[in-house]
């Protein structure tokens, strides 16, 4: 390793070493800095602000000179409904069905994460054998790329797969999963918890270690009983770490794309269309593609992305302080 | 539900709460593993097997014979019924119900039998046929390179680089040291997902749409990284910098000949934290990457399941070459993966 990276520091040196001459040791920071800067302009910032031009013009080119200004019309188009809890009396329907799955996709799935997340870090956090295996086998799932976890659930639950042929063999009828709206939204939901919770498990168990022995050491000698112990102790000590995992989950869910997307395409119709799904549909895979539309929905998604960071940023430093 | 939510347990005997937990982390085990050995088994089925329903848990593989008069290799057949009874035969070609057998014993004579009255010869036994024809008839070591290719260049380029910001961050004074904090703060706040369109088309501009460099560049930089690196690095004593700094050693050798050793186990979990992003990553590269030579292992894995709908034989195999280098990476660093993601809520 070391002989693979000694010849290519030693090329940077000789600049490196000219530039502190010129600049000084104090002010060489900026050429440190400098590469990862670029990238971040480059990369971050450039796009955020082209993606307000994007927004604010039309037409199907992606160069910035063929297109022409519209406005708010993107965002106008967007929002234009009758009822916004009804995507059928919306301009663009599709888009509102992907906000309102969208909805109960995190609603559901920030739930069902947290609860057993929870669980689960509680039951590794006690006294149990083979502690560190079971930890990993709730873990493992994570690694999984978002395309793994599809195929694997998609494997279980194709028509002829294992899941139907047990159902059958126990006398139930089997059920076409994911061609059904209903349960491939559930399935969705289920697949997404199933590859993420590991991870908040991991946090919370963290979090659960942090607390003094000794408090629970004293609430024992108040001879309090398990039940208020976790009520009064736990609970409110674990809160931060709770909130945190609350917010990063909140984070992750608004933006799922790649598991479901690769489970069910968005389908059976558009049961299971997503927003970050929309967008990419309207920007890249559909024609013409809309760039303009899709860059104001991506605004629109990144507006409560700033909002959730904000108050995870707000938390950490909280949480940091005190 | 007492001493379940407490994690006291009652001394000596095992409590019903225990009895519970290791229930609920049984159940565990089961949904987490068994779809995904569910896949590994299947992927080592013949196309015949995999179209058997109800599915059998074990792969089995017919047997066959070779037999002079005949070029390929026959399946073998028990016949269950009729003046062959209880016979081994081997089957030359099914005609609808019919199947013309000969006896092992006397090769040329072709004996009828209806196909209701025999049952295949078979063993547990893994195929690899899947896996060969995935080499075979796809372009899979092209796609593996790609996702190699991406991931350890994208892992070096990140290391190196944000470990240069961290450094400057951690141990220079400067004067918009607390600007920059607040932009990289800020670049936590923009997610890929949310600047897709503009993306495209910056990285069109530099002509790096349909190419690996595509995918590599745009997220060499990570937040994340540089205050993994930072924080590490706050701990690392000036004094040895300035010990360095009176041997007339230069900046930049400081850099690497100090700061990047002692940070080792920072760039570790930094290194896997990157090789993990890189190697599952999926939609970025499916926008900046449209034709299939520069797919990647995701990419292509996710064409194929609609390209041939029922081609599961090549799917499952492929599925499990891709998750099988991750697999590999997790078994010998569960524990630092663990704390590595847990430590920098990065995933």
């Amino acid at each position: 390793m070391l002989k693979l990276i000694t010849p290519v520091m030693q090329v940077v040196e000789w600049p490196m070493r000219a530039l502190q001459r010129v600049l000084g040791p104090r002010r060489l920071a900026w050429a440190f800095l400098a590469p990862n800067l670029v990238l971040f302009s480059l990369f971050a910032f450039l796009p955020v602000i082209l993606n307000f031009v994007y927004s604010a013009t039309g037409s199907d080119h992606i160069l910035l000179r063929d297109r022409s200004y519209v406005g708010a019309q993107n965002f106008a188009q967007l929002l234009n409904c009758q009822s916004y809890t009804d995507p059928n009396s919306c301009r663009i329907d599709v888009f509102w069905r992907a906000v309102w799955n969208t909805v109960s996709f995190v609603v559901l799935q920030v739930t069902f994460m947290v609860v057993f997340s929870l669980l689960t870090a509680l039951i590794l956090n006690r006294k149990i054998r083979a502690r560190g295996f079971f930890r990993a086998v709730f873990f493992f799932p994570v690694l999984l790329s978002p395309v793994v976890v599809a195929l694997v659930w998609k494997w279980m639950l194709q028509d002829q797969g294992l899941l139907n042929a047990t159902l059958q063999n126990l006398g139930f009828g089997t059920v076409n999963w994911l061609l059904s709206p209903g349960w491939a939204f559930g399935w969705s939901v289920f697949i997404s918890v199933w590859a993420h919770m590991g991870f908040y498990t991991l946090i919370l168990l963290a979090g659960l270690q942090a607390i003094p022995r000794d408090v629970y050491e004293a609430a024992a000698m108040d001879a309090a009983g398990p039940w208020r112990v976790f009520r009064r102790i736990t609970l409110p000590l674990l809160m931060p770490t709770m909130v945190v995992v609350l917010v990063l989950a909140l984070i992750k869910g608004v933006q799922t794309f790649d598991e479901v997307y690769a489970f069910t395409g968005g389908g059976p119709g558009s049961a299971t269309m997503l927003v970050i799904q929309y967008i990419y549909q309207t920007g890249f895979a559909g024609t013409p593609r809309l760039f303009g539309l899709a860059s104001a929905a991506s605004i629109l998604v990144a507006l409560v992305l700033v909002g959730l960071t904000a108050v995870q940023l707000w938390l950490t430093r909280r949480n940091a302080n005190g | 539900m007492a001493s379940f939510l407490t994690r006291t347990r009652g001394k000596g005997r095992l409590h019903w709460t225990d009895w519970a937990s290791y229930a609920y982390l049984l159940l565990g085990v089961f949904i987490m593993f068994a779809p995904v050995l569910w896949l590994v088994v299947s992927s080592f089925k013949t196309e015949a097997e995999l179209q058997h329903y109800p599915p059998r848990l074990l792969p089995y593989i017919q047997k066959t014979i070779t037999l002079p008069g005949h070029d390929e290799p026959l399946p073998v057949f028990k016949v269950t019924r009729g003046e062959l009874a209880g016979q081994e035969v081997a089957q030359v070609r099914r005609i609808g119900l019919v199947s013309q057998v000969v006896r092992p014993e006397d090769p040329q004579t072709i004996v009828k039998v209806s196909i209701s009255d025999r049952a295949p010869v078979e063993r547990v036994a893994l195929a690899t046929t899947n896996y060969s024809k995935l080499f075979a008839r796809f372009n899979f070591p092209r796609f593996f390179w790609n996702s190699l290719f991406i991931t350890v260049v994208a892992t070096a380029i990140t290391l190196l680089v944000n470990a240069m910001a961290a450094f400057a961050l951690s141990k220079y004074e400067f004067r918009g040291r607390g600007t920059v904090m607040a932009l990289v703060i800020g670049t936590l706040m923009i997610p890929q997902t949310v600047v897709l369109v503009p993306l495209f088309l910056v990285v069109r501009e530099f002509g790096m749409i349909n190419s690996l460099w595509g995918v590599i560049i745009p997220g060499a930089a990570t937040p994340t990284g540089v205050f993994l690196l930072r924080q590490y690095m706050l701990t690392i004593p000036d004094e040895i910098l300035d010990a360095a700094r009176m041997d007339n050693a230069s900046e930049w050798k400081i850099f690497w000949r100090i700061i990047l050793p002692l940070s080792a186990p920072a760039l570790a979990v930094l290194a896997i934290l990157s090789i993990m992003w890189r190697w599952n990553d999926f939609l970025w590269p499916l926008i900046a990457l449209s034709r299939s030579e520069n797919y990647t292992l995701q990419l292509a894995l996710n064409s194929f399941q609609g390209e041939f709908t029922t081609d599961w034989a090549s799917l499952l195999a492929m599925t499990v070459l891709t998750l099988a280098p991750i697999a590999a990476v997790f078994a010998f660093l569960q524990k630092y993966i663990a704390t590595g993601i847990a430590s920098t809520g990065g995933k």
